[in-house]
Formats: C-alpha cells, structure tokens, sequence
C-alpha cells in the first residue's frame, strides 16, 4: 500500500503550538489532524480566586497578538454579571480600541504571512527583496493599528488602560486629532492592500461552511451582537452553551468545538463577512465589490481579501468614532462586585471569543471559561486540510507541505503554526 | 525616521509569563540605572514588526532574547549583525514564528538596520507557561547585564579617548 505521511512538527512558545499531520494512502486522504496546545486552559485556572478587576489584565496575557479581544470579553462578560451597560463614548473608544487591534493583526496576517504563500515566497524577508515598497505599506499599516492601541489601550502590546466599567484613563480630543491624519493614510492604504490582495491566484475551493459570528442592528460586530449563524441560527450570546459544546480529542491538549448535534462550523472573516456585510461601511461594500467578493465568499484562500476588506472598514470605523467622539464626563463607571454569572461573546481578529464568568459575592471569580476562535476552527481546518489536499497530491512534497501551510493559514490560526518555518517528514512506504 | 546619530537603545525581547523565555526582558530590567540616560531601554514581546519599529532609526542597537540551539542552558552567544545575518536555527522560538531574526533580517533587506547592531542569545532551559528563570539562565542574565554596561562603557571611554 502507498502510503505518504505528511508531518508538520512544531516547537513553540507564546500562542501556542500545534503540529499537521496529514496521512495518505493509495492517494486518498485517510485523516487530517492539527494538534494544538492551548494556553487559555491554563489561565481559566489562573483565574479562578482573583478579583473580578483583574480578568482584563490577566486575559490579555493570553495573545500578543489579539489582547484586546480577550479583554473586551472578559470586560463584557464581568458587566453583564454585575448588571451594568457602559454606553456613549467609553463604548466609542472600546470599539476604537478594537479597530486598533483588528488593523495590527489583520495587517500582520496579509502582509507578513500569508501574501508570500500566493506570491511564491518563503516569507516576508524574501518577499521584501522584490515588493519592499509593498512590505513598507503593510508595515506602515499595520504601524496606524498600534497607535491605537498606544493611544486607547496605554501601550502597543497588552493594554494597560481597559478596566470593567470602562477606562483608567480617556484620551482629549486633540490627542485624536493627529492620529485621524494618520488613519486617512492609513484608509488610501488599506484600500490598495484589497485591490493587491485581489489580484492573486486562488484556489477554486469552495466549501458550505456554517458561518457563526455576532450580529448588531447597526455596526458590523466588534463588541456586541446576537449569535447567528448562516443556517438561521439567531439567539442571545447567554444560549451559547445551548448551541454549541466543547468535546475533548485525546490526541490534542486543545478542547474542540462543534455544534450541538454535530458538526464544525467557521467564526472569523468568512463569517462576519458573510453574515453582517450590509454592515460594512459603504467604502469597504465597494472595495469588496471591486474585489470581486459577492457578499458572500466560501471560498477560504480568498480570506485574505476579506480580512483586507475589514482593515478598510476598521480605518474607516476608526475616523468616523474619532470625528464624533466627545470625551465622556468620567473615565469608566463605578461597580460594586455582587454574585453573578456573566457571558460575552466578541469578535477577535480570528472570530467570536466566548467568555463565562461565576463571580461570588465579593467580586472573585470562581469560575472562568474561554473559548478562543482557533479552537472552534480547529475542526473546520482539518476538515480543509482533509478535502482539499487530496486534489494536490500530485505535487512534490516541498510544494504539498506548502499547500498545506496555506491551508492553515487561510484561518490566521492564533498558534505557531501560522509560521513559515514548519518542518515536514514525509513518509512513504 | 530619518537615522539619529545620537540614538541608542538596548530592546529585552520574551514573554514574561514562559519562564526562560523572560530572560532578554529580565536583562532589560537589570540595565535601568546603569546605562547613561540617553540610552533607551525597552521591553518587547519580540513580534517582528513591532521590534523592527522599535529599532527603526537607531544608530545602535542591543537586542536580548532568550534562544533555543540545542547549546548548554545559560549559555551566552553575542552575534555582530551588522554585517552577517542572523541564523533562523538559533531563534526558533518566537511568537507567531515572526520574530528576532525576522525584525533584523526584514530591516537588512528594507535598508532600516541601525549601522551597529548586536545580539546576545541566552540559551534557555525551559519555556513553561508561568514559570520562573532556572538557575543557570539567571546567571548568565547578570553576565549579559555586566557585558551590556561594559559594551557602553567602552564605547564612552573610546570616544572620551577620541575627544581628548
């Protein structure tokens, strides 16, 4: 029996680590696997015995690269435990901060990541050598995203300034002024990052995806929504454990995700996009028009032109909360802890990040739950990985190892192995 | 940014909550009251952009960061990057894969790398989630330390010999 063994191993630190294994026989994929090792279990367990004050700072260690979605759920989830709603502008500036950090990661991803798969590179250095110009757009872009997060947040990595009830501090107006100049730039860049992105060469790979993401009357979803699905699921965030579990896979530390009843579903670009894209600013509908995306794209190498399309629409969203932002009287609400429970859902960079909290009476958490996007996606991307890999056998192995990196990819995956790096063993006997 | 010939800065890369891997920013820590204030010192997490951001404009640049070759642990490496290129071998940790040896080496080829450019590797023993520095790393980031004041005590005792 022939028999190929593609094996992405990987050695890690920070995010997480994770290997593809992918096996082969007589030319038919027998099985897919990525195994993650998954850092929020063990700061679930960090939490528990600590002040309900502490979980923005404490969860915000859980990615360098997405802070601010672990504190915008853990924020959120805390306020709906203690009965309180921050509007107005500190709900602004939330939004603002989320912008920040959706331009940062997603630039990050199409530039530096994934853009040198479709071009032919093995990474952004390589890439740099011919498209400089390019890597220093995607630098600069990406540079706008972490001014925000320096100006809202406190600092560019893990913010400092975001507390349950809103801000330690909030920023004047004329601190904004200056940033508005730059995010324009930063807009004219972003709409040149969609029309670069759009010119690749894709894959035709269409998959039926079940698409989750939130969904608000009016904005495309950073904070806050309904849970909906592309199946015509619409419930309250507080149903989420009705409708979706985590089950446990012996050969990963990583908890897997799926519906209740069975089956994978996708959080993430593909699925706000497809499920909230009359949200979209009317610049950002255009560009994704332009780009050739109906308003639904099941296509997952074509996500890059997505998460492009949503750093439009975050510069965009950035100079409209800034042209309107009046500072708020006081920087955040007072709370006082009760006993609660409290869930949120928000969506990182990546998709819908599900936080629950039991608090006690005087505030310290007893319980705490988190549910990244990476380890709902998990089965979507081996299910990838599985159906589409068996159409590129025929190329040698370097080329495959690179497919299936690509493949992976297409998810921004918050583990390492969103590398280029990766090493392969092939085994053929 | 246009290259300050008066900018130097000494950047402590790693992750504070992985144990060995704290080690460049513990460097960082242990530096601040013994440089010349004019020397910025920063602590970064050692994603690539944001390290190569953080060097943009340098005229000198000191990077620590915890590394992974496979030498003894604590053991100390200084590379000259200036002029010969990082090995990836040496620095495969980082977060997201994108780190050290990409900021210097995407600053080469961008034109952006500061005229001096040094690296000091502390080879780590374990990268647990929420561990603290083994023994023999925590030796070596007081040599670093010591070595970092000397690199710049030298260099003002060069110029204070130029001057005179």
């Amino acid at each position: 029996m022939a028999r190929r063994t593609i094996k992405v191993d990987y050695l890690a630190r920070v995010e997480g680590e994770a290997s593809i294994k992918v096996v082969v026989r007589d030319g038919v994929v027998q099985r897919a696997e990525l195994s993650i090792f998954e850092p929020p279990r063990f700061f679930e367990a960090l939490l528990r015995g600590r002040a309900f004050t502490e979980a923005p700072d404490i969860t915000a260690r859980i990615c360098g690269i997405c802070p601010v979605a672990y504190q915008m759920s853990a924020v959120h989830a805390m306020e709906n435990a203690l009965g309180v709603s921050v509007t107005g502008p500190l709900r602004d500036l939330r939004r603002l901060l989320y912008c920040g950090e959706w331009i940062e990661s997603h630039a990050l991803h199409i530039y530096m990541l994934h853009a040198p798969d479709f071009l032919g590179y093995a990474g952004a250095i390589d890439m740099a050598r011919d498209h400089g110009d390019i890597v220093r757009r995607g630098l600069a872009l990406k540079k706008v995203g972490n001014e925000i997060m320096t100006l809202v947040g406190g600092r560019e990595i893990h913010p400092i300034n975001v507390c349950v009830g809103g801000f330690y501090r909030t920023p004047h107006r004329r601190e904004l002024e200056p940033l508005a100049e730059r995010l324009k730039l930063a807009r004219d860049a972003a709409l040149d990052t969609v029309r670069w992105v759009a010119g690749f060469d894709f894959p035709e790979r269409e998959r039926d995806y079940t698409f989750v993401a939130l969904r608000h009357p009016e904005e495309y979803p950073f904070n806050e929504g309904r849970i909906v699905t592309s199946r015509g699921l619409d419930v309250d965030v507080a149903a989420y454990d009705e409708h979706f579990e985590e089950v446990h896979v012996e050969r990963s530390t990583a908890l897997y995700a799926r519906l209740r009843g069975g089956g994978s579903y996708l959080v993430g670009p593909l699925a706000r996009y497809a499920l909230n894209f009359d949200r979209l600013s009317p610049l950002a509908q255009a560009a994704a028009r332009e780009a050739g995306l109906g308003p639904r794209c099941t296509n997952p190498y074509r996500s890059i032109i997505v998460r492009a399309v949503e750093v439009l629409h975050a510069c965009d969203e950035a100079l409209r909360i800034i042209a309107a932002y009046e500072p708020p009287d006081r920087p955040g609400i007072a709370i006082e802890p009760c006993a609660g429970i409290g869930v949120a859902a928000t969506e990182a960079p990546r998709g819908l990040l599900f936080h629950r909290y039991r608090l006690e009476a005087d505030g310290t958490i007893a319980e705490a739950r988190i549910v990244p996007p990476t380890s709902q996606n998990q089965a979507s991307i081996e299910e990838d990985l599985a159906n589409y890999v068996g159409d590129f056998l025929e190329l040698p192995d370097e080329a495959l190892q690179h497919r299936c990196e690509q493949t992976v990819r297409n998810y921004d995956p918050c583990i390492s192995c969103a590398t280029h790096f990766l090493r392969l063993e092939m085994d053929r006997s | 940014m246009t290259t300050s010939p008066l900018r130097r800065i000494v950047v402590g890369i790693g992750n504070p909550e992985r144990g060995d891997d704290a080690a460049g920013r513990v460097v960082a820590r242990r530096l601040r009251g013994r440089l010349p204030e004019a020397i910025e010192i920063v602590e970064l997490d050692g994603e690539a952009t944001a390290l190569l951001a953080c060097i943009d404009g340098a005229a000198e640049a000191f990077l620590v960061d915890a590394c992974s070759s496979g030498a003894p642990a604590g053991t100390v490496q200084r590379f000259d990057v200036a002029g010969t290129p990082l090995s990836r071998g040496t620095f495969g940790l980082s977060t997201h894969g994108f780190g050290l040896v990409e900021a210097v080496e995407l600053a080469r080829v961008l034109g952006q790398l500061p005229a001096r450019c040094v690296v000091y590797a502390i080879e780590g023993a374990a990268f647990e989630s929420g561990a603290g520095l083994s023994s023999a790393v925590a030796a070596s980031v007081a040599e670093v330390a010591d070595r970092l004041v000397a690199e710049f005590g030298s260099q003002r005792n060069t110029r204070e010999r130029q001057d005179a």
